[in-house]
């Protein structure tokens, strides 16, 4: 720290530590005015006392639901008293039959009717649970609450998760281009805020692609392990910022991630690795009969596991913080709600750490996927 | 809330704790023979103690 006055450290710290406390002076007040009303809700202010506790509850899970799910608008905040929301609508583009493009805020105009329909070209949609169903003017849904029967139109639209995609690509873009132009402007010397990525692109291509795919192959990879590396290590970033936007915990993010890297080994292998696969070399035949299905089984297993993976961890962390945080206002009290603010920023610190990981572990696990697919054929000493 | 579901879960947390705390506690030791070795024997460790915890998410889809 700049001060190395070390009391005044502390004090600071100390300061800053109970900078949550300061969040409560609301609350007290809530609960008072009630009995100022009429007899009514004097009568009904014990029931309504152990409602406001399964109310936090409720909001809790919708603010954490609002984080975790992709929506069809961006919206950074409501304000709760006046109920205006502040964010940005979002371009729905659906498939029906010719492509219909409208803005989602025809949405949020028909929500103020009643239900959120828009209309476009004659077809109305509904929105429902961030889902777009075909339906007329009304808006009448059929089938149970949870699962519409309404015919579905292809959503192309772009959602919060796909303008985070596109800001992260664009932002990659720019930084690497410019870090690669720079070596061309100063005789083989980097300069400019990419300085930091050059010892990271090094340890990627030293200690994660040579060990793993060999001296002779690993200039073919390279390219998409440095994309998948800083992709995932950026969206995982973002996902932990107050504004909601979580990509790489969404299974569906994860599963394109694990199939590219799932062709990407299998239409580059060559024959040794198929032939480890059905007729593995150098073991007894009936053994070979039987590691047949279970290589097969493997092939679409390890992808699998990459895409679990990352989606559980990132999802799993999301959720736990957001909890955390939601118990710093069930707590209502001084000492309840610091120590969880307390322990949401460990928990952050740790998901920071987690991001990193998971990034470093899904381009080594590509990097062995792609080494045994390049593996050449070693002969069996004999000893 | 079913409790075979919750008692499920609770096993697959042990199960991936003790994987990662005798990982650890290996690599202590490694550490402490070897201390020149520290980097390599850090990275093997977290990546081992990684490929546990992808595993031990299954527990999340059971509650």
């Amino acid at each position: 720290m700049v001060n190395s006055n070390k009391p005044l450290q502390f004090i600071i710290v100390t300061l800053i530590a109970c900078l949550p406390l300061f969040g409560f002076s609301n609350t007290v007040s809530d609960s008072i005015q009630l009995p100022t009303e009429t007899n009514v809700t004097v009568q009904t202010a014990a029931p309504v006392a152990t409602d406001e506790a399964s109310e936090i509850k409720e909001k809790i899970k919708e603010v954490i639901n609002h984080h975790v799910l992709d929506g069809h608008e961006f919206s950074l905040f409501a304000d709760e008293a006046t109920g205006t929301h502040y964010g940005f609508s979002l371009p729905i583009i659906l498939w029906d039959n010719g492509v219909q493009y409208f803005s989602s805020e025809k949405f949020n105009e028909g929500a103020k009717h009643g239900e959120a329909v828009a209309e476009s070209n004659g077809n109305y949609y509904v929105l429902h649970h961030e889902k777009i169903y075909k339906t007329d003017a009304s808006g009448t849904l059929t089938g149970d609450e949870h699962h519409p029967s309404n015919a579905k139109p292809i959503d192309l639209s772009i959602t919060k998760g796909v303008l985070t995609i596109m800001v992260v690509a664009l932002l990659m873009f720019l930084l690497f281009t410019s870090l690669a132009k720079s070596y061309a402007k100063n005789g083989g010397i980097s300069s400019g805020f990419g300085r930091l990525f050059e010892p990271i692109v090094l340890y990627i291509r030293d200690e994660i692609a040579i060990p793993n795919i060999g001296e002779k192959h690993y200039k073919r990879y390279m390219s998409y392990l440095l994309t998948i590396f800083f992709f995932v290590w950026f969206l995982n970033i973002f996902g932990l910022t107050p504004l909601g936007i979580n990509v790489t915990g969404n299974i569906a993010i994860t599963f394109g991630l694990a199939v590219i890297t799932f062709l990407i080994t299998n239409l580059t292998a060559n024959k040794n690795y198929w032939g480890h696969i059905f007729w593995m070399p150098g073991v007894p035949l009936p053994m070979k009969i039987i590691l047949a299905p279970i290589e097969l089984l493997g092939v679409f297993i390890k992808p699998f596991a990459l895409m679990i993976r990352l989606y559980a961890n990132i999802f799993a962390g999301h959720i736990v913080l957001m909890s955390l945080i939601g118990l710093i206002f069930i707590f209502k009290s001084w000492l309840g709600s610091s120590l969880s603010f307390m322990l949401s920023f460990a928990i952050s610190i740790i998901e920071i750490l987690v991001a990193l990981l998971q990034a470093y572990i899904f381009t080594m696990l590509s990097a062995l996927y792609f080494g045994s697919a390049v593996e050449e054929h070693h002969h069996e000493e004999a000893h | 809330m079913e409790i075979p579901k919750i008692v499920g879960a609770g096993l697959v947390v042990i199960g991936a704790g003790i994987g990662i705390g005798r990982i650890g506690g290996s690599a202590m030791d490694a550490i402490a023979r070897q201390p020149e070795a520290t980097g390599k024997i850090q990275t093997a460790m977290l990546i081992a103690a990684a490929l546990i915890e992808g595993i031990g998410f299954a527990a999340l889809f059971a509650v």
